[in-house]
């Protein structure tokens, strides 16, 4: 069977702006149809740019980039109509109703007036905003506005949806309906392409990462092998009494946080099964376990640090 | 896109913003009603009663072509100046950028979206004059085409100062200090003949004359400046404000990073 062609294809990607910032210096990556994709990296590491160029709102200066196979230097046009995007900021009319800004994005997608009244309302009913579909957009809340890009993105039904930061400032609850639909329409088949700072995002949501430093790639792989080249996980232990000044824990790197709050470093190859072991020996009782840090957050601050 | 997704995504455009200026008619539709309403008062019944003849007609009747034009003039212009830098402004231009619409196609839903309410506030200031004077069209055919093509070359003029402008007072320098002296000095409310040679050569520099005048030729039957000629030269500026637009969203200059 022929391999299929990748969802999305970059090759020696670079971009000098205007003021001679090299944004991109020659990066190249491939995103899987039907990967949930996490692009990962601290600000101004060349994320925004690598988007812009793909959705053509930034030009760039040398290589290529091709979506399910069409280089969009030969059939842009071709290209975008695979493409639904979710940017950063808001860039809708905040006078424009909510619906009528959904339907005239399937309008410039070529999408007829009824099929695209029908998408539009079958999107604004997934994502919660059909109550508001006659309310100008400036009246809706964060997490609404978030999820109405969202609605116009996925109006013509694009195979690769990109999110620029899409929970950027939306509360815990809204994030994780957001992740659900997100799950969904990945399992439906769409290939999705997600920047965040919530690297914890990207750990429950995503299957491969790249992570970009200084205008280049410096990690490419899944997110079960990044996280596997862990060496260390720091877990909290809550314990029921008070805990004694000096830890009756051998072999671990431990800390003191409060009279029942115990840190516990574990390395690579050892288990969380002795810390239970001696502490229950020494008679104290484990209330909960928490890990202490997000895994992903540690790896990603490693590799960026160790980049820079 | 195929030739009907085009079409789909221009009249999206084309709706989009006769919809934006119809909604906000007190902004858009009726200060040309009153603006020219004075006009006709002031310049056509007060003065115009005490200048005379010009041309061959009343005051009244000379000045009426030529408040029609400014008429359509300002307002094609203003309408894409304002909506394509509010679009730029807002950023809600990148749903279009980011789409398969073809930039002639956004092109000319904008300026369509322009001449259109050229064109109707053509009609409601061109009704408030019959209630000042009897209009008696001499040749509708110069008159239909003049119209549409001054719509079009100010509408694009008025496109390629949104991508220029930076911030909303941008938006006003030009209209203010380029488009209405060139109205003023176009021979709205004077005739050529009155000018002493030199400015009269001067005058021929100036776009507004031709344009004036062959819609007066169009009403009246009279015009200061040859037909084929004032065609010719409308004719140029717009294919000329045509190609520099295209240029502009080709190059994706001031639009794209």
């Amino acid at each position: 069977m022929a391999a299929m062609v990748p969802a999305l294809t970059i090759e020696n990607l670079s971009k000098v702006y205007g003021n001679g910032f090299e944004a991109l210096k020659g990066i190249s990556m491939a995103v899987q149809q039907g990967d949930f994709f996490a692009l990962l990296g601290p600000n101004g590491a060349g994320k925004s740019t690598t988007i812009g160029i793909i959705c053509s709102l930034v030009s760039k200066t040398g290589g290529r980039v091709s979506v399910y196979g069409i280089d969009i230097d030969e059939d842009f046009p071709g290209a975008k109509k695979h493409i639904g995007i979710v940017p950063q900021e808001f860039n809708f009319n905040q006078f424009e109703k909510v619906r009528d800004i959904v339907v005239n994005q399937a309008g410039y997608y070529g999408l007829p007036r009824e099929l695209a009244e029908a998408r539009a309302d079958k999107y604004l009913k997934e994502l919660g905003l059909w109550d508001k579909r006659e309310v100008a957009s400036r009246m809706l809340s964060g997490g609404m506005k978030r999820r109405l890009m969202i609605a116009r993105a996925l109006v013509h039904e694009p195979r690769l949806l990109i999110l620029d930061e899409p929970t950027a400032g939306v509360d815990i609850e809204m994030r994780r309906s957001m992740w659900d639909f997100l799950k969904k329409i990945n399992a439906e088949g769409t290939t999705i392409i997600l920047t965040t700072h919530y690297l914890e995002e990207a750990e429950a949501l995503c299957r491969n990462i790249a992570i970009i430093n200084h205008g280049e790639i410096v990690e490419h792989s899944s997110v079960r092998d990044l996280l596997r080249r862990l060496h260390r996980e720091v877990f909290i232990f809550d314990c029921v009494g008070e805990l004694p000044e000096t830890i009756p824990v051998s072999g671990f790197v431990t800390r003191r946080i409060d009279e029942h709050s115990l840190e516990v470093e574990v390395e690579k190859g050892q288990a969380v099964n002795e810390v239970f072991r001696q502490l229950d020996a020494a008679g104290i009782e484990v209330r909960s376990l928490r890990n202490r840090a997000n895994r992903l957050e540690e790896m990603f601050v490693t590799l960026v640090e160790g980049a820079a | 896109m195929s030739p009907r997704e085009q079409f789909v995504a221009f009249m999206t455009i084309l709706r989009k913003e006769i919809r934006r200026w119809m909604r906000i008619w007190t902004q858009t539709l009726l200060p040309s009603a009153i603006t020219m309403s004075l006009y006709f008062v002031i310049f056509g019944s007060l003065i115009g009663s005490r200048i005379g003849e010009m041309g061959g007609y009343t005051y009244m009747q000379f000045v009426v072509p030529g408040l029609i034009m400014m008429a359509i003039v300002t307002n094609s212009y203003s309408n894409v100046v304002s909506s394509f830098f509010g679009s730029k402004f807002n950023h809600s231009v990148e749903e279009l950028l980011v789409s398969p619409t073809p930039n002639y196609v956004i092109l000319m839903g904008y300026v369509l979206g322009g001449v259109a309410r050229g064109l109707l506030v053509a009609v409601i200031v061109t009704l408030v004059s019959l209630f000042f004077t009897d209009l008696h069209i001499h040749s509708y055919t110069v008159v239909v085409a003049i119209v549409l093509m001054t719509s079009i070359l100010f509408a694009l003029a008025g496109f390629i100062n949104a991508v220029f402008a930076n911030n909303f007072d941008d938006i006003s320098i030009v209209p203010t200090f380029v488009l209405t002296p060139l109205i003023y000095l176009g021979g709205v409310f004077y005739s050529m003949d009155l000018l002493p040679e030199f400015w009269a050569n001067v005058s021929k520099l100036n776009p507004l004359v031709y344009v004036v005048n062959a819609f007066r030729y169009g009403v009246l039957g009279v015009s200061d400046v040859s037909l084929p000629v004032a065609f010719a030269m409308i004719g140029l500026f717009t294919l000329a404000a045509f190609a520099y637009s295209m240029h502009l969203l080709n190059s994706g200059k001031r639009l794209r990073q």
